[in-house]
């Protein structure tokens, strides 16, 4: 039941917030994801209690092709929920002081768009998870092509068109799936089974992937993002970037590894070879950047390539670390993005040449920024450093020499983030920042509340680590099944 | 949660409080700093640091040479089977190295509160520096390696924060990012280390990692790519060759924090974590090569460059860089503890001749340029003084501290390679005779700035001088607790650290020890040596007068590209910076929107190509429709049938 509750509250929300009126509906939209927050608390409790067992629900659904309504909420599914209800209040939060045109609408979308999440991330039928994939590219579809901005209308269409085909790559391998099942199922029961012939299991492979690393994005399919990401409104880009892409992440150690084991051994190497030189691509790109989004999408995509080798390294730390990166990128770009925000709200700008000097003016926005940026650049004791250094420590597991490579992102990471740093807050105020205001309180509630987990989650990663462990192992023990 | 795994329980408190003290004053600077007044926040953070202070020297009284206090307070990291502690220890060696750096740390915050008074971030300076302290604190008391890289990234950090700490001049914070970016490239190798401990040993502690390595050969290839990894990091850090060139222009930082970042202690990181991993160098003898070689040639290379320069601070620097170099030297002859001994003496003579050109800047309102001071000696007194000390120190004039700790390493240099001997030793006379050029130049002579200058020259306030005449003290009898034992005397330093150091011993080859003969005549050979580059200087600068030209003045090829520090900056530039700026617009341009947006658009237009065609099919016509059905089932049915 919990489950249930966990999952249907944000539709709820979804619609009661569009009944709502623009008046209250940021407010309503606020209060609703709080209470979604505590519910994912309430579940975790239950959780611990229950020994780390599974949480499941399940129901007959459609007899012919065989999908059920079936939800389970292991330690890794608890951990994306909970960084899912843990990031939609904040974004939510960094509207307000913001006009927005017709808010109901917007906030109703974004609850919708946290209950596909939800469902992806709870999802253990095939076709149900499926649905709930789709059904997550249709809000933030709409909020980008209606409150994005100016050059919106073929961006969207890009990111949509490259997403869409993606998924539906993934759709026909769903097919082909239950096909070659004996029991004709989605079930992930069924589909762990690990029943599919290895000479199949290589094209399967790529159905899957392709539609994974085109979410991510793993390059060579990320062209979509970077002017998605500067096109989208700033909640939106949280949304992508914050949740969205965990869903490829996610569902590379979910539903890939442990369904086409042969499929990972065989063109597995291929795909870390892509994940690692996408690190060093994107980071390079990202230190001529000049629009502060764009760099900062080009991070993004140096990040999650990280986070999709270690989980192609198919060794526990490499899991581990993917997972906790996961949630520290998650917490960490939707603090940049929210800087940028800032940023564009004050400046109407975004090129950081023309910016500068911020920090004379703004103190307290320098700190918090600061501290993000320490972060992203996974300075120890910050989430970011447990999460790259088990992801590299992952690699190096893996292939010595594709590590030293991939190491490369500490240093080009540093570059890059404390050159845009030094540009934006650094220096003399110019003409564009010298009436720069502070931030007002709701930027100093979500800054500060993601500033404070950066470093609480950095000093004691242990209740992620332990949370994810358990799910992880059994994950791993069917992923390298010989 | 506390797990004691030894002993002295007592100890305990004190451990924790070293580093959580100045951790407590940061973050009562830091919150509250803004509403506190400035005569109070300045004193919370020294004092923070003396608490610091105070529970070393306890520790260190009660704490025996050979044990050792382990405290680990929680997991940090866990996966698998493996996992790794945020844990503390104190023995012997941290215990050297917290002596020296909440002692210093102390001074020097003491000093800040008179040289940064007048400063508008009089606070925020403060703050980073209780942070650096705690981080560097964090860096010596670690139990392990991860432990130790959370110091050692994190010091570099407040070195960011400190070098850019006047953010309005673009060119700090050029030097900040420089000074944090290569020290990424070394921070990598230390990871990179520290991937090949944990996958080979299964853990981080010291002594799992010390116990493990011992069972493998001398020079075996784990151990030889783990130690030149960790030297990577060292390189970084204690800026050797090739990654130096960030310490000369951390001198953009405010004076106290050369002093103590850029001199005193975080760059001799380094050198701790070579003398912490004691048993795995000394089981790489290849490494240890490596070490000597980089270590002398940066000593002289970096003294070279010293001869010529003109700002007060970069002579300093490059003599920090020059006095690393020697101390990495004596750890590539497996004389750990004498490198450590050097340490500990170049802490004290470098952190007093760095708060003195701290104080001769203050005297003059911010000018650094020697060749505008001159004859200050008569104005400012105690500063000249404790200069001097500072300078017959690190030239290695008897019986100031430096002489000791320096003699011992060319002794050992003589034992095992005459030709490095030779070299360090010239090295050594181009240090007596630089520093002597300094001081000659700004405390000797007639002053050379503008008399609107001369007439403000005073004497620095006593915050200022009290650290200044206890640095000069210590720089005068702190080499005493090293007395060679040719002498007569017991090395009580290398005994105090000889638990840590001993773990190596058997892995070293032993050194046929020098006769008292030819001991007796190096450091005659040694003072004679210093005392006369200290008199050319002299002659030069005193009795000739010469001054350095200016700027715009031409000079023979050799020294010109002296002045210019062999141009390894504009080198570094085009090697690394530029390729890499080109290699980001290349990929954007040509890669990404070239290349790969061509491939998706074309696909997108193929796709278009294909529904206009297959449009064509709907034609509306009902016979059609059913041709193309019963044609459909018909193919189905063959390939049923027959394939």
């Amino acid at each position: 039941m919990m489950l249930l509750q966990l999952l249907f509250l944000p539709l709820l929300a979804s619609l009661l917030i569009f009944l709502s009126g623009n008046k209250w509906a940021s407010r309503l939209a606020l209060g609703l994801s709080i209470v979604e927050l505590v519910l994912t608390w309430l579940t975790y409790q239950t959780f611990k209690q229950g020994g780390s067992e599974m949480l499941t629900f399940f129901q007959e659904w459609i007899t012919n092709p065989k999908i059920s309504f079936h939800l389970g909420m292991d330690g890794l599914g608890l951990i994306m929920v909970a960084l899912t209800n843990f990031l939609v209040p904040l974004i939510i939060l960094s509207t307000f002081n913001r006009n927005i045109e017709n808010s109901r609408s917007y906030f109703a979308l974004i609850s919708l768009m946290q209950f596909a999440l939800i469902g992806v991330f709870i999802a253990m039928d095939g076709m149900l998870y499926y649905i709930f994939w789709e059904l997550a590219l249709i809000p933030i579809y709409f909020i980008a092509l209606r409150w994005g901005g100016p050059n919106r209308v073929p961006v969207t269409l890009k990111f949509f068109i490259f997403t869409l085909a993606g998924s539906l790559l993934m759709l026909f391998g769903f097919i082909m799936l239950y096909w070659y099942n004996p029991n004709h199922s989605f079930d992930i029961r069924e589909l762990y089974s690990n029943v599919i012939c290895s000479c199949k299991q290589g094209w399967l492979f790529w159905l899957f992937f392709l539609a994974y690393a085109i979410k991510i994005p793993i390059i060579p399919f990320h062209t979509w993002q970077a002017d998605t990401y500067k096109e989208a409104p700033t909640q939106g880009t949280m949304l992508l970037s914050g949740i969205m892409l965990k869903m490829g992440t996610y569902s590379l150690i979910r539903w890939l590894l442990p369904i086409l084991p042969a499929g990972v051994a065989e063109w597995g190497p291929l795909a870390i070879t892509l994940c690692v030189i996408g690190i060093v691509y994107a980071s390079v790109i990202a230190i001529m950047q000049r629009d502060l989004k764009k760099l900062l999408a080009y991070s993004s995509v140096a990040h999650v390539g990280l986070i999709s080798a270690g989980i192609f390294a198919l060794n526990m730390q490499g899991l581990q670390g993917s997972v906790v990166q996961m949630v520290a990128h998650g917490i960490n770009v939707v603090g940049l993005f929210f800087c940028a925000d800032i940023i564009l709200n004050r400046t109407q700008s975004l090129n950081i040449d023309g910016l500068g000097g911020i920090r004379n003016v703004a103190p307290q926005f320098n700190t918090l920024f600061m501290i993000v940026v320490l972060g992203s650049v996974a300075l120890p004791l910050t989430n970011g450093f447990i999460g790259e250094f088990l992801l590299l420590f992952g690699v190096y597991a893996y292939n010595t020499w594709l590590s030293v490579f991939a190491g490369l992102t500490i240093i080009l990471g540093a570059v890059y983030m404390l050159r845009m740093f030094q540009r934006v807050m650094l220096g003399n105020v110019s003409d564009t920042t010298s009436a720069f205001q502070d931030l007002m309180w709701n930027e100093r509630l979500v800054l500060g509340t993601i500033a404070l987990t950066i470093i609480v989650t950095g000093i004691y990663p242990k209740p992620i680590l332990d949370l994810a462990a358990p799910a992880l192992e059994v994950i791993l023990n069917k992923a390298t099944i010989k | 949660m506390t797990e004691n795994i030894l002993q002295d329980t007592a100890l305990i408190t004190p451990a924790l409080l070293v580093p959580l003290l100045p951790l407590i004053g940061f973050i009562i600077n830091g919150l509250a700093g803004k509403r506190l007044p400035k005569s109070i926040t300045g004193w919370i953070a020294s004092l923070a640091v003396l608490g610091s202070f105070i529970c070393s020297v306890s520790i260190f009284n009660a704490l025996d040479a050979t044990n050792s206090i382990n405290i680990d307070l929680f997991n940090w990291i866990t996966f698998g089977n493996t996992s790794i502690a945020f844990g503390l220890q104190v023995d012997s060696l941290t215990t050297t190295m917290l002596l020296v750096v909440s002692g210093i740390g102390f001074l020097i915050h003491l000093y800040s509160i008179g040289y940064m008074h007048d400063d508008e971030g009089f606070t925020r300076f403060f703050t980073y520096l209780n942070l650096f302290i705690f981080f560097m604190l964090i860096l010596i008391m670690g139990n392990n390696y991860l432990m130790m890289f959370i110091g050692w990234e994190g010091v570099g950090l407040c070195s960011y924060l400190l070098i850019g700490f006047w953010f309005k001049n673009d060119a700090y914070n050029d030097a900040a990012k420089k000074a944090f970016v290569m020290n990424r490239i070394g921070d990598l190798g230390f990871l990179l280390g520290m991937f090949f401990m944990l996958f080979h040993f299964g853990t981080l502690d010291f002594d799992g990692v010390a116990n493990a390595a011992a069972g493998l050969d001398s020079n075996h290839i784990l151990i030889v790519t783990i130690t030149l990894l960790l030297f990577v990091g060292a390189m970084g850090k204690s800026a050797q060759i090739p990654l130096y060139t960030w310490l000369p222009d951390a001198m953009a930082g405010p004076t106290p924090v050369s002093a103590l970042i850029h001199a005193a202690t975080m760059v001799t990181a380094g050198i701790y974590m070579v003398v912490r991993s004691n048993v795995l160098f000394a089981l790489a003898p290849h490494t240890l090569d490596v070490v000597l070689i980089t270590g002398v040639a940066t000593s002289v290379f970096a003294a070279v460059i010293g001869l010529m320069q003109n700002d007060i601070k970069k002579v300093l620097a490059y003599s920090t860089v020059s006095q690393l170099g020697l101390m990495f030297a004596a750890l590539g002859l497996g004389a750990f503890s004498s490198g450590m001994f050097h340490v500990v003496t170049h802490a004290f003579f470098k952190a007093l001749l760095f708060l003195g050109s701290g104080s001769v800047i203050h005297a003059l309102h911010g000018e650094q340029d020697i060749r505008k001071m001159g004859g200050l000696g008569k104005y400012i007194k105690i500063t000249y003084f404790t200069f001097l000390i500072g300078s017959l120190a690190i030239s290695g004039i008897p019986p100031f501290a430096g002489f000791f700790s320096k003699d011992e390493i060319l002794a050992k240099a003589f034992e095992q390679n005459p030709l490095v001997w030779g070299i360090l030793s010239i090295s050594a006379m181009m240090t007596a005779f630089y520093m002597f050029r300094l001081v000659y130049l700004t405390f000797n002579g007639n002053f050379r700035g503008t008399e609107e200058t001369k007439k403000h020259i005073h004497e620095s306030p006593a915050i200022m001088t009290t650290p200044l005449v206890i640095l000069a003290i210590l720089s005068i009898v702190g080499g005493f607790m090293g007395l060679p034992a040719v002498l007569g005397f017991t090395h009580r330093f290398a005994a105090y650290l000889s638990h840590v150091t001993d773990a190596s011993k058997e892995f070293l080859p032993h050194a046929h020890h020098l006769s008292h003969a030819t001991e007796y005549a190096l450091i005659a050979t040694a003072i004679i040596a210093a005392i006369a580059a200290i008199l050319y200087a002299r002659n030069q600068y005193v009795s000739k007068g010469n001054l350095p030209v200016s700027d715009e003045q031409a000079l023979p090829v050799l020294q010109k590209a002296i002045v210019n520090k062999f141009y390894v900056d504009e080198l570094y530039d085009k090697l690394f910076v530029k390729p890499i700026q080109v290699l980001s617009e290349l990929f954007l341009v040509l890669v990404d929107k070239l290349i790969i947006d061509l491939l998706v658009n074309a696909t997108a237009w193929f796709v278009g190509l294909t529904g206009r065609t297959i449009r064509l099919i709907q034609t509306g016509n009902t016979g059609f429709y059913i041709f193309a059905m019963v044609s459909g089932m018909i193919i189905l049915l063959v390939i049923r049938l027959f394939i």
